[in-house]
């Protein structure tokens, strides 16, 4: 028998790490949203310039703004030191993704409000002649490469941070997982992709946002396997983290909401949606979008009940 | 002095440490990761109170607050270090528990319903009480119950008023038996602090002794340097304490078999001859009477009884005898277990004189103190009936008062009436088996003072509560300290009492005055009363003040620093058979009984201490209440499968007499046998008043309805009772 | 420079918790918070049982992920002695190095701020030991610099049998258990 008994008794500390609650998880699915939702809206821009068809282009970026807001709401809902938050801004510290993080969104903001100005109709952006020039002048085609440049830049970016934040933290296993990057920044290209679809209104724009999504979702899926796989197979802290999502606490949870509502169901009704067997439905993007946000929960919630032995 | 000195650590660090040469170290950016260091700091001496042991230590006042306590450097006691306790000290001062004002009666007694009075107003209520008492009773119809060194001027005070019936559970309930064991071996008594030699040791024996688990500050030290020179450590206890975690022989006994172990392990000494025989011709009564006895008990023999295969009880008993006379086989300290504690502890007596360890470094040693003259009183009144707690000499070695004699007494009224107990800084409740016992007796009183810091249980009992300043905010009487390095040593208020509490020693003084007992109070206030007695040794109250002790010369400790080897005892020898003990009709040699058995699947409750928290008087102090909230109760591993209980469930314990316990979390472990489980004492609190404590825990003092009297000297064997284990959901 | 670190000798230590309760006076550690702890491991069947105890505490790591990931460069190793801090004014409570710890050293102080031991630099800087090493009862821990070979701790870690903890963690902890 081993027993381990210790009198530490720090609050969100014992008897395990639970230091965040539903306001990170709910920053990163909306910031990895975000993040897919620039991604989409660059490779949009790219694939048909100069459309006057009705692109989810044109929405996206507004949408962006309002998620990425409500993420930021979230974020410093978290902060225990909210008055000291301007210290993001007076330094910057290169080993740490939160920092990289903090000057991404700097640029985020920006780049999300020239989209949208450049996408407003006409009619709505003639109200006031500055921003109608501006618009005009945001959609010449130097401007608009720009745009996509950007887009996809910072969208990157912030799937990237978002992804990496946990993983950099060394002291949990089961963030110890350099998949866990490409995993929510896929997992946000899907939900971008399936909140794209759901309100895409252009047949085609709506097909391609589909097919996308189908092929995120299978990413990953080979994702989430090379996770588990690279956990079990590495060291015993990992192998033990890995039982969390295999047989412990968070399995219900994992294989449940992630896996099989969030993305195997959505996945098969989307692949009968893309071969036109069935009609479009509001159904499956929601469980996408349902399934990154559980994705985050799982992995944050279960993350910090991993330890080193 | 303990604090590095700053030239060796310059060269210990490598780096200077003179404000130039801290390279980015701003005072500013220092201050906002240290704000320890702000602000201005007074530092006055004084002692502790948290336990006994009344180690020497500094108060850290901050900015008119306390902040911290530190050991003194010069104190032989502590060496600098206080125990956690000690530490912790503040919070006693803190402690929002505490009792604020003198509080009367208001409806039944244990109601816990009180009016605030003033002091005058409990004092007048008092003394009419005790008048009337000494009138229609007289005087030794009231009994004082004291413990420690707070107790001092209370007890002139009562031995004024012409009563000898003053005692404290330390005797009946503690160390009592282990000093009778003693006393009849060797002539002398253990003592407190302990006449250990433990620091020169090169064996220790430890039987249910849980050193670093009590935290009797010299001793944990001592045992710590023995370690660290390489002592071997032997520890017999069912539970596989700190202590145990350190031997190299770990016996897991079984529960009340230790004299059959100690029985044994004197056969091997004695049969291989491994034995002192230089000491034993010289010094020693009576062994070959002791021999003929002792080569019954072999190791075979005491197998059946101990659990402890016959080669382990050798091989142990060998390495007691390799290093011999540096052998120390602890006598423990709480000794009441069984009700056969004093022939144990004669037991241990005699394992000890075998190897040759009393007067010899890293065996026992001879204290010695300052000579601080007492202050001359006029003489206390005679009394013509003696005292009440041991008629007829029923108890013939008990050699200090019996607490639960007095209570006894108390409820049936003989050898005379018992109408008044004044209650001194000792929980009775949770000190005294029995508690039904002693709520009995407190309904014959018709008078129940308890003066106290915080709402103890036997606060809750009292007619009449007396809030006391604590020792930081106080001053008391000197400690004289009998020990290797003798000293003088001062209590000095370090703050203002918080409400309207008082230091004990005016609240005796008014008291005597209240009873027109003023004469025996000729000083005006303790200071003058203290530079009297300290001006007797040449001392003054200012350097006592300055300094906080002062040490005197020690006197030679063991025998081959000049002692002389002289045995107080009817024989004058070290008896290894004890001709008084038979002639009163008990074993001269040490005998083993077979302890009786609890009802099946029930388990023998065993108690011990933790070393955050002092009897049950530290549960509500905030400091040491974050150390510790609450106990636990040990159960074996295989038990804990068997009822299908983990490390975290809580359960109630059911005692044979059907006493069910508060709530309490389980520990199941390895680390006991599977007869028995284990609980910190203290917890458990029933008292309203102690609020961040109540309710907490489980008390073993309330399933302790059982207990097993020593015939030798009246102690209270308190490891008889039996408790089952009910999930608690 | 000086490499701060301990050396503390478990066949000494009994557990007894004296260390956090003189961190906690000494550092106003608020009520329901250590700095500090004592952790036990209990192995084997009785009677053949092995029980180490430890006092544990921040490890001031060699390689500190709490300092790596801090948004802010509130958490930082500090010259003095390489002792990882926490600058209580630059810190927005993100909790990220409480995360990052394997050791859970950090908490979150209810001022705001991640907070843990600091060795007791305000101590150290004028001379004296840490709290925890000076109030000690067994005299089991050693504290001093790493770097010097000359050192009392440094000699201890060369010539003693020692773990650290978490290894795997691959922080560099520079608290050494003696065995």
């Amino acid at each position: 028998m081993l027993e381990l008994l210790t009198t530490r008794n720090n609050p969100m500390i014992d008897p395990s790490l639970h230091v965040w609650g539903w306001e990170i998880p709910v920053y990163l699915f909306l910031g990895g949203w975000v993040a897919g939702a620039m991604v989409l809206s660059g490779w949009l821009m790219h694939r048909d310039p100069g459309t006057e068809r009705p692109s989810v282009t044109r929405l996206l970026p507004w949408v962006g703004l309002v998620l990425i807001s409500l993420g930021m709401v979230a974020l410093f809902l978290d902060l225990e030191h909210k008055l000291y938050v301007w210290r993001m801004y007076a330094t910057f510290q290169p080993t740490s993704p939160m920092s990289w993080g903090g000057w991404i969104l700097i640029g985020v903001y920006p780049v999300l409000l020239l989209a949208g100005i450049a996408g407003l109709p006409p009619a709505l952006a003639d109200a006031w002649a500055p921003l109608g020039t501006l618009a005009r002048r945001l959609r010449q085609s130097d401007a608009r490469r720009a745009l996509v440049l950007a887009n996809i830049t910072f969208g990157v970016g912030l799937g990237i941070y978002t992804g990496i934040l946990l993983s950099s933290l060394g002291a949990r296993p089961l963030w110890a997982s350099g998949v866990l990057g490409p995993l929510f920044l896929v997992s946000g290209l899907s939900t971008g992709a399936a909140f794209a679809h759901m309100i895409a209104r252009d047949p085609d724009e709506q097909s391609a946002l589909l097919r996308s999504d189908n092929l995120f979702l299978l990413t990953e899926l080979a994702l989430i396997a090379l996770f588990l796989i690279g956990l079990a197979t590495s060291g015993v802290a990992q192998a033990q983290a890995a039982s969390l999502l295999l047989g412990g606490p968070y399995t219900a949870a994992f294989w449940v909401l992630v896996v099989g509502l969030g993305i195997v169901l959505p996945l098969a009704i989307q692949s009968l949606m893309a071969t036109r067997r069935i009609g479009h439905t509001l159904v499956a993007p929601m469980l996408v979008m349902g399934g990154g946000l559980a994705l985050r929960f799982v992995v944050v919630a279960a993350g910090q009940a991993s330890f080193w032995p | 002095m303990n604090t590095i000195s700053r030239r060796r650590f310059l060269k210990i660090s490598g780096l200077g440490l003179g404000a130039a040469s801290l390279a980015g170290l701003s005072p500013r950016r220092l201050g906002a990761t240290a704000a320890a260091s702000a602000g201005t700091v007074r530092a006055v001496p004084t002692y502790c109170d948290i336990c006994f042991w009344k180690c020497n230590a500094i108060a850290h006042v901050r900015d008119g607050r306390l902040w911290k306590i530190t050991g003194n450097p010069e104190d032989p006691l502590s060496r600098g270090r206080l125990c956690p306790r000690g530490t912790g000290g503040i919070g006693t001062v803190t402690d929002p528990d505490r009792l604020q004002s003198p509080l009367i009666r208001r409806k039944a007694r244990g109601g816990e319903e009180w009016v605030e009075v003033t002091w005058d107003e409990a004092f007048d209520y008092i003394a009419g009480k005790l008048q009337k008492i000494k009138v229609e009773h007289g005087p030794e119809a009231v009994a004082l119950f004291s413990h420690g060194i707070g107790g001092a001027f209370l007890k002139h005070t009562f031995k004024a008023y012409g009563t000898p019936n003053i005692a404290a559970p330390s005797f009946a309930q503690c160390r009592g038996p282990r000093d009778a064991g003693f006393l009849l071996t060797f002539g002398e008594d253990i003592g407190s602090p302990e006449r250990t030699d433990i620091r020169n040791a090169r064996c220790i024996v430890l039987i249910g002794s849980h050193l670093g688990e009590n935290m009797h500050n010299t001793q944990v030290q001592e045992f710590a340097e023995a370690l660290g020179k390489g002592a071997t450590v032997i520890v017999a206890d069912p539970r596989f304490s700190v202590a145990a975690s350190k031997a190299k022989y770990y016996l897991p006994v079984k529960p009340g078999s230790d004299i059959a172990l100690l029985l044994a392990w004197m056969n091997v000494i004695v049969t291989e001859e491994l034995y002192d025989q230089a000491f034993v011709e010289q010094h020693g009564f009576g062994f070959e009477n002791f021999k003929a006895e002792i080569v019954e008990r072999t190791p075979e023999w005491a197998y059946l009884e101990t659990g402890i295969p016959p080669e382990k009880i050798r091989e142990s008993a060998r390495e007691m005898a390799r290093h011999r006379p540096a052998t120390l086989v602890h006598p423990g300290r709480h000794a009441t277990w069984y009700g056969d504690d004093t022939q144990r502890s004669r037991a241990i007596a005699l394992l000890n004189a075998l190897l040759g360890s009393w007067g010899r470094k890293g065996g026992f040693y001879y204290p010695s103190s300052m000579d601080v003259p007492g202050y001359p009183y006029q003489p206390y009144p005679k009394s013509g009936r003696g005292k009440v707690d041991n008629p007829g000499k029923k108890y013939p070695f008990a050699h200090e008062t019996i607490s639960t004699g007095i209570r006894e007494a108390t409820i049936s009224g003989q050898p005379y009436p018992v109408k008044g107990w004044f209650v001194y800084a000792t929980n009775l409740i949770h000190a005294l088996p029995n508690e039904a016992e002693t709520l009995k007796a407190i309904q014959a009183l018709d008078l129940l003072v308890v003066v106290d810091v915080i709402p103890s249980e036997i606060a809750g009992w009292a007619d009449v509560v007396l809030p006391e300043a604590t020792y930081l905010e106080r001053y008391d009487e000197l400690n004289v300290e009998y020990f290797r390095d003798p000293f003088v040593a001062l209590r000095q208020p370090v703050v203002e009492p918080p409400g309207d509490q008082k230091p004990n020693w005016w609240i005796a003084r008014e008291l005597a005055f209240k009873l027109g007992l003023g004469e025996y109070y000729p000083w005006q206030d303790i200071e003058e009363y203290l530079d009297y007695r300290l001006a007797g040794a040449g001392l003054s109250l200012g350097t006592l003040k300055e300094k906080g002790l002062v040490k005197g010369t020690p006197a030679p400790a063991f025998f081959d620093e000049g002692v002389e080897a002289l045995w107080p005892t009817p024989s004058g020898k070290v008896e290894f058979y004890s001709l008084q003990l038979e002639r009163a009709g008990f074993d001269p040699v040490p005998r083993h009984q077979r302890q009786k058995e609890g009802p099946p699947g029930s388990f023998r409750l065993l108690y011990g201490r933790a070393p955050v928290h002092s009897f049950s008087r530290t549960q509500t102090n905030p400091i040491l209440r974050d150390a510790m909230p609450e106990n636990d109760v040990w159960l074996n591993a295989s038990v804990g499968a068997r009822l299908g209980l983990r490390s975290g469930d809580y359960v109630r314990l059911r005692n044979q007499d059907d006493v069910l316990s508060s709530p309490i979390k389980v520990r199941v472990t390895e680390a006991i046998r599977p007869d028995c489980v284990y609980m910190v004492h203290g917890f458990g609190h029933t008292a309203k008043g102690l609020r961040s404590a109540f309710g907490v825990g489980a008390s073993d003092a309330q399933l302790i309805t059982r207990y097993e009297t020593d015939p030798l000297m009246g102690g209270t064997g308190m490891n008889v009772n039996f408790v089952s284990i009910e999930r608690e959901n | 420079m000086a490499r701060f670190g301990m050396a503390i000798d478990t066949t000494k230590c009994v557990g007894c918790m004296d260390c956090i309760v003189a961190c906690k006076t000494e550092n106003d550690v608020p009520d329901g918070y250590c700095r500090d702890w004592i952790a036990k491991r209990v192995e084997g069947r009785m009677p053949d049982l092995r029980m180490t105890i430890t006092s544990e505490r921040c490890n001031h790591c060699d390689n500190p992920p709490c300092v790596t990931c801090c948004p802010t460069g509130a958490s930082h190793v500090h010259v003095y002695g390489k002792i990882v801090l926490v600058d209580h004014g630059k810190c927005i409570g993100c909790k990220a190095c409480v995360a990052s710890c394997p050791y859970g050293a950090r908490f979150m102080h209810p001022d705001g701020y991640a907070d843990k031991c600091t060795f007791c630099i305000h101590r150290v800087d004028k001379g004296q030991l840490p709290a925890c090493v000076e109030v000690c009862p067994t005299r089991c821990m050693t504290f001093g610099d790493l770097d010097d070979p000359q050192s009392e701790v440094s000699r201890l870690v060369a010539g003693r049998k020692h773990f650290v903890l978490k290894p795997d963690a691959g922080t560099g902890p520079r608290i050494f258990y003696l065995e």
